[in-house]
């Protein structure tokens, strides 16, 4: 563990002792202990199969679905344990990204903004609906780009639309937590900027934790970083001081590009 | 130089043959592919010319004629009174009947085979679908004369028909639920799960719509496959003289009338017409799945 920073100060989400195994023998993820500081990006490094992805996962209870995977340790969303939450109220309170674009496909644009609404049986008044709609695309910049559209289905998009899609129907939740899976690894530059750009103007209303294969990345955007490597948390801290001045030899080899 | 210059010629002489054979192979596929689909064009061929003079407004809405009125227009060198109302409605039924049982059963058991993929009783599930797709039509009526018209409705009775026409459609259906599901990518499973839905919503409520054409495509295979089976309706529902919708009564179908047209030498002309309607219908469900299919690959 990093001497950098040994806890957060009341942390929006704090874990402890969290490992996660796919098979009784090997652990993804191996005791992570780590504070997230609300309102800020904390970005999650790490080569290929080090297990930020999981870690990620783990955090609104993804791997529930495969009984094989097991997961060990407590996670606190604002000092409250997570087990005690209901899949549904852990996943309106923590929105996740993915990886590629994935909107409904048979859904427009407006029910997919909606979608965990609709889904859950959530009923709201239509002057409600319109309102988180608007709100939640005005939030990812998409407002003027589609509301003339909202009816046309959410795939006629262009992929960094799509993305920024989700991010809305992410955010329709008001989460407290926005996890993103390498939300931008299958966007062009372009696109990717939007993004980012878009992430640095979210993280006033919301606390962002992002897996990211690209360290310059990271290095643009995040407040926090950690450094995962063969499932264990290996440094975490101020991304300022994290690249600058990495205190473990893994982490100094990383950044360098000594392996990826 | 010299050598170079043989070299190259060898090298020509070379390429020279591989284009013969590529054009001999080109041609041997085209011919066969004619070949192929040449008996479909001659069958719709000799279905209109022989078929086309019986259809008319009272072949789709009066009921197969007897013998003796057939007799009678043949001598006066007439078309054939009447028409085939009671195959029409009787097929209508059935398949409706057919597909009532086999679609919500076909669609329930693919969504279990895709979520249990890889299980061992999936497995036998699956091995059983392929055993029922090979077994002869007519056991399958064999079955459902015992079952149904001995156990049920105590006599021959468009149900029995349903049942084995029903329990013909389950295996294509199930199996192109389970393929149609397997297509469709995993992200879009977790989205539903990372906004909290409950799994058996995604399964309605995002799943089965995302695969909808595709579900309905087996559907319509699975339906034209049925449509023209004679030999499990001959030991079940029968035929019948007119128009029944009592589900528990015998009932007629196209295929039964054409059967009975055939055995009939005063009627054989209905039968290249009856044959007709059958081949259209089958086609127009047939057209209607490619189109679905077409449309979604765009």
């Amino acid at each position: 563990m990093s001497e950098l920073i040994k806890y957060i100060e009341d942390p929006i989400l704090d874990i402890k002792n969290l490992s996660v195994s796919y098979n009784r023998d090997k652990y993804a993820v191996e005791n992570v202990n780590v504070g997230i500081k609300k309102n800020r990006i904390t970005a999650i490094m790490g080569p290929s199969g080090c297990g930020k992805s999981t870690l990620l996962r783990a955090i609104n209870r993804m791997h529930a679905l495969y009984p094989t995977i097991e997961t060990k340790g407590q996670i606190s969303l604002n000092g409250q344990d997570t087990s005690t939450m209901s899949d549904i109220i852990l996943r309106r309170k923590i929105g996740m990204v993915f990886q590629r674009p994935n909107p409904f496909p048979t859904m427009s644009i407006y029910d997919n903004v909606i979608a965990g609404y609709k889904l859950n049986g959530i009923r709201i008044k239509k002057s409600e609906r319109d309102e988180i709609v608007e709100k939640s695309l005005q939030d990812v910049t998409l407002w003027d780009e589609v509301k003339d559209s909202l009816t046309k289905k959410g795939s006629f998009l262009s992929g960094g639309q799509q993305q920024r899609l989700c991010i809305a129907r992410a955010l329709a939740f008001r989460p407290d937590i926005v996890l993103l899976d390498e939300p931008t690894s299958a966007l062009d530059p372009i696109a990717t900027k939007k993004i980012e750009e878009l992430l640095i103007e979210l993280k006033e209303k919301y606390t962002i934790i992002m897996v990211t294969h690209n360290m310059a990345q990271a290095s643009r955007i995040s407040d926090y970083s950690m450094f995962m490597y063969i499932g264990k948390l290996i440094e975490y801290g101020k991304t300022k001081n994290l690249f600058i001045n990495p205190v473990n030899k893994k982490t100094e080899e990383y950044l360098t590009g000594k392996f990826s | 130089m010299i050598s170079l210059i043989i070299k190259t010629k060898k090298y020509l002489k070379g390429i020279n043959t591989r284009i013969l054979k590529n054009q001999i192979f080109a041609g041997v596929v085209f011919v066969f592919s004619f070949i192929t689909i040449s008996p479909i064009v001659l069958i719709i061929y000799k279905l209109i010319s022989k078929g086309y003079k019986q259809i008319n407004l009272a072949f789709f809405t009066e009921i197969a004629p007897d013998t003796y009125e057939a007799m009678i227009a043949l001598g006066n060198n007439k078309i054939i009174p009447g028409g085939i109302l009671n195959g029409i409605t009787g097929t209508l039924l059935m398949v409706a009947l057919a597909s009532i049982i086999a679609i919500p059963i076909g669609l329930l058991i693919g969504i279990f085979l895709y979520e249990n993929n890889k299980k061992k009783y999936a497995n036998i599930v699956r091995d059983i679908t392929d055993i029922i797709q090979g077994v002869p039509s007519i056991v399958l009526g064999l079955i459902a004369y015992f079952w149904v018209v001995k156990g049920i409705t105590h006599g021959f009775s468009a149900l029995a028909g349903s049942f084995a026409l029903g329990v013909m459609m389950l295996p294509l259906i199930i199996r192109s639920t389970e393929e149609t599901l397997k297509m469709i990518p995993e992200t879009i499973k977790e989205a539903g799960l990372a906004l909290g839905v409950p799994y058996h919503k995604i399964i309605l409520r995002v799943l089965i719509p995302t695969g909808f054409s595709g579900l309905l495509t087996g559907i319509l295979l699975a339906i034209s496959r049925i449509i023209g089976e004679t030999a499990p309706l001959m030991l079940t529902a029968l035929g019948s003289m007119g128009v029944n919708y009592n589900i528990e009564k015998p009932t007629s179908a196209v295929p039964l009338l054409i059967w009975e047209f055939y055995n009939d030498p005063n009627m054989v002309d209905l039968i290249w017409s009856s044959s007709l309607i059958l081949m259209i219908f089958v086609l127009i469900l047939n057209l209607i799945s490619k189109h679905i299919i077409a449309k979604k690959n765009n």
